[in-house]
């Protein structure tokens, strides 16, 4: 057989049916759902009287509507529209058999920091969501990738999806990150190289050293990004790291079971020669902690660079970063160390695992911010308990950190946890677009330790200045 | 859902690039759980004014746009979220067509699942077309997906790709699962292979 990439292996394993014009069904292992974009799909299946084909392999859990703050299991506590739609996802969940964290239950989280955690999502799978981070349980070596609602519908109904396959596109990063450089860097500073339609068509496989020196936190939170990358979905191929996370986990595989799953695994890597349609790569020395400036994920710099002009670009860049600067309210030439913030934003599927908390703590130790609020939002109630056994609570507490409970909160503000008109917020998430943390509110997009650092001096930091300090 | 076949009428030009979709429809809006009554709520915040006034330099509040069937946008239009209350809001305002350089991934299936076409074409056939949209009502755009082209008012005829299956899809309005359903043995069959194989999964 010719050589195949990770991709290409993954995509074999699961196609149902082939059409002569290359048109495939593609068999789905993993379905998750949140309440945001699956109430018309249920309802779509009620209407013509049909069922959730795979129920074991569908799990719910509500996130992106839920208040963070305490007391949030009385409905009260949340707007109407969010509570109906909250309800609807609890009783779907209830009516169609699936499996389902209500937000009583500890477990509860973020759906892209739940699932790895729960061992739903393992190595060689097929996974969506209605939602386009699903590409974060591409670090494990799943084919993961956001889907809408229609197929949402689809894939309850068949659990398969009609896909088409992509081209196959490899981004290595080589050697190894210099200290304060996070897999958030790593991740933007992509993105910044190929801009948000660089990955256009195709499924990204990340490799190279300073990818496999990565823990599989680091790794979920490189591939939660491909979307901004525009890829359908980013990969890295599983390996002792990825089996190590996975083995215990309530729903990976035991006994017998684990041994085959595990030899299979060990199959799901790129065979040498396989061909790549593109190729970047990206010294691991050459980045640095980086921040984004505009409204796109593609306005990425090195915190030690200048707002950009926006004559510097090209074509309708131009118009676009104008615009950006303007709702940013940013002048060309201005240091981005001199940029203010109001708000610090620590959380998100991105950021939100219990590593990203540690290395925001570790910046916070013995600090107080300096900023007007600062928010801390655990990925999920795991996480939440897990950082306050270990003591980062407290340290976030001390600092001047509001601690609050798991969910999407103030990534896209859809709960009540929104940024006011001009209020500049130094996020851990993944989109800065115009409004999304709420109307007019500006979002800098960075790592949770540089986050930290913005934290501590009120505005965009270099954190390797304050780890200088610590030492 | 509804066929799409030709349609001429009005475009409106949107040359920015990277129309997110949290711009299409902002999120307040996501906590409906119906399709329909979305339009009015399409591209909100470029629209109107906090308290709710329109903003009249905004194209879709311009006399001529109001009742606009077809957009002409700059590159990556519909990046960001897999919300399909981007392209259900934009079928509720009336668009059907939606023409640029190029999409993203998910928005761009995500139309086609709700009888919107959208079409890409070169960077020269996009800017004849925004020229012709900015004429206003003036001049009509035909899109024909039969022959897979965009005739611009001065008769300049553009054709687009699309694939043969999304196609036919659209041209019939066909329903996905139910065509899918059609093939429950293949799917049964891979599950028993699948419990063998991969028995973990
Ligand atoms: S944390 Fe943000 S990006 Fe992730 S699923 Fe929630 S809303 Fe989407």
């Amino acid at each position: 057989m010719a050589p195949r990439t990770l991709y290409d292996k993954i995509w074999d394993d699961h196609v149902v049916h082939q059409a002569e014009d290359g048109t495939c069904l593609l068999y789905i292992d993993r379905h998750l759902v949140h309440e945001v974009t699956s109430p018309q799909a249920f309802e779509g299946l009620r209407m013509a009287g049909r069922k959730v084909r795979a129920p074991e392999k569908t799990i719910a859990v509500p996130d992106h509507n839920v208040p963070t703050t305490q007391g949030r299991e009385n409905p009260a506590q949340m707007p109407e529209e969010s509570r109906i739609q909250v309800a609807a996802l609890d009783k779907n969940a209830r009516d169609f058999g699936i499996n389902y964290y209500p937000v009583t239950d500890i477990r509860q989280g973020i759906v892209h920091i739940v699932g790895p955690e729960q061992g739903w999502t393992l190595p060689g799978m097929t996974v969506v969501c209605g939602d386009s981070h699903t590409a974060t349980h591409g670090a494990f070596g799943a084919l993961a990738h956001g889907i809408g609602t229609s197929e949402v519908e689809h894939v309850l109904a068949t659990q398969t999806l009609i896909q088409k396959k992509s081209k196959n596109m490899k981004v290595e990063i080589t050697g190894s990150l210099r200290p304060g450089v996070t897999a958030k860097d790593i991740t933007l500073s992509i993105i910044g190289h190929t801009g948000t339609a660089g990955g256009t068509g195709y499924v990204i496989e990340y490799c190279g050293q300073a990818i496999r020196e990565l823990s599989m936190e680091g790794r979920m939170t490189v591939c939660n990004m491909a979307i901004e990358g525009g890829a359908r979905a980013g990969l890295i191929a599983p390996d002792e790291k990825t089996f190590e996370y996975v083995k215990g986990r309530p729903h990976a595989p035991k006994g017998a079971k684990w041994e085959a799953a595990l030899a299979y695994w060990k199959t799901l890597y790129t065979d040498e020669g396989a061909h790549f349609d593109k190729v970047v790569t990206i010294r691991g020395e050459d980045i640095a902690p980086v921040v984004t400036w505009g409204t796109s994920p593609e306005d990425v710099l090195p915190i030690t660079g200048v707002v950009p002009d926006p004559e510097s670009f090209t074509g309708g860049k131009v118009e676009a970063a104008r615009r950006s600067l303007d709702y940013m309210g940013l002048k060309p030439g201005m240091k981005l160390t001199d940029i203010e913030i109001d708000t610090v934003f620590i959380g998100s599927c991105t950021n939100g695992r219990i590593e990203d908390l540690r290395a925001a703590a570790e910046i916070l130790k013995g600090r107080k911010i300096k900023v007007k609020r600062a928010m801390v939002v655990p990925g999920s109630g795991l996480v939440r308990a897990q950082a306050e056994e270990e003591g980062l609570a407290q340290i976030f507490i001390d600092a001047g950190f509001e601690w609050r409970l798991a969910g999407c909160s103030m990534c896209l503000a859809m709960n009540p946890d929104q940024l006011a008109p001009g209020e500049r917020c130094a996020a851990t998430s993944n989109r800065n677009f115009e409004g999304r943390q709420g109307r007019g509110g500006r979002t800098h997009l960075m790592s949770p330790a540089m986050a930290a650092a913005a934290a501590i001096t009120g505005h965009l930091t270099d954190v390797r200045d304050l780890m200088g300090a610590t030492v | 859902m509804e066929k799409f076949t030709t349609l001429t009428g009005v475009a409106a030009p949107m040359p920015l690039v990277n129309i997110d979709t949290d711009m299409i429809i902002p999120k307040q809006f996501l906590k409906t759980i119906q399709r329909s009554g979305l339009g009015k709520n399409l591209f909100d915040e470029m629209r109107y004014t906090p308290d709710g006034k329109e903003i009249p330099d905004f194209v879709l509040n311009q006399p001529a746009y109001r009742n606009a069937q077809i957009l002409v946008a700059g590159d990556n239009f519909g990046c960001g979220s897999s919300r399909e209350h981007a392209p259900w809001a934009l079928l509720d305002f009336g668009i059907r067509c939606v023409i640029s350089t190029s999409f993203a991934d998910i928005f761009y299936n995500n139309c086609f699942k709700n009888g919107i076409l959208p079409v890409v074409l070169p960077q020269e056939a996009v800017d004849h077309l925004m020229d012709d949209a900015r004429k206003g009502a003036n001049a009509r755009i035909t899109v024909d997906l039969e022959s897979q082209t965009v005739t611009a008012s001065d008769g300049t005829v553009f054709r687009f790709d699309v694939d043969p299956f999304k196609k036919h899809c659209l041209l019939n309005g066909l329903d996905d699962i139910g065509l899918t359903l059609e093939k429950a043995a293949a799917i049964d069959s891979y599950e028993k292979k699948a419990a063998t194989l991969r028995p973990w999964a």
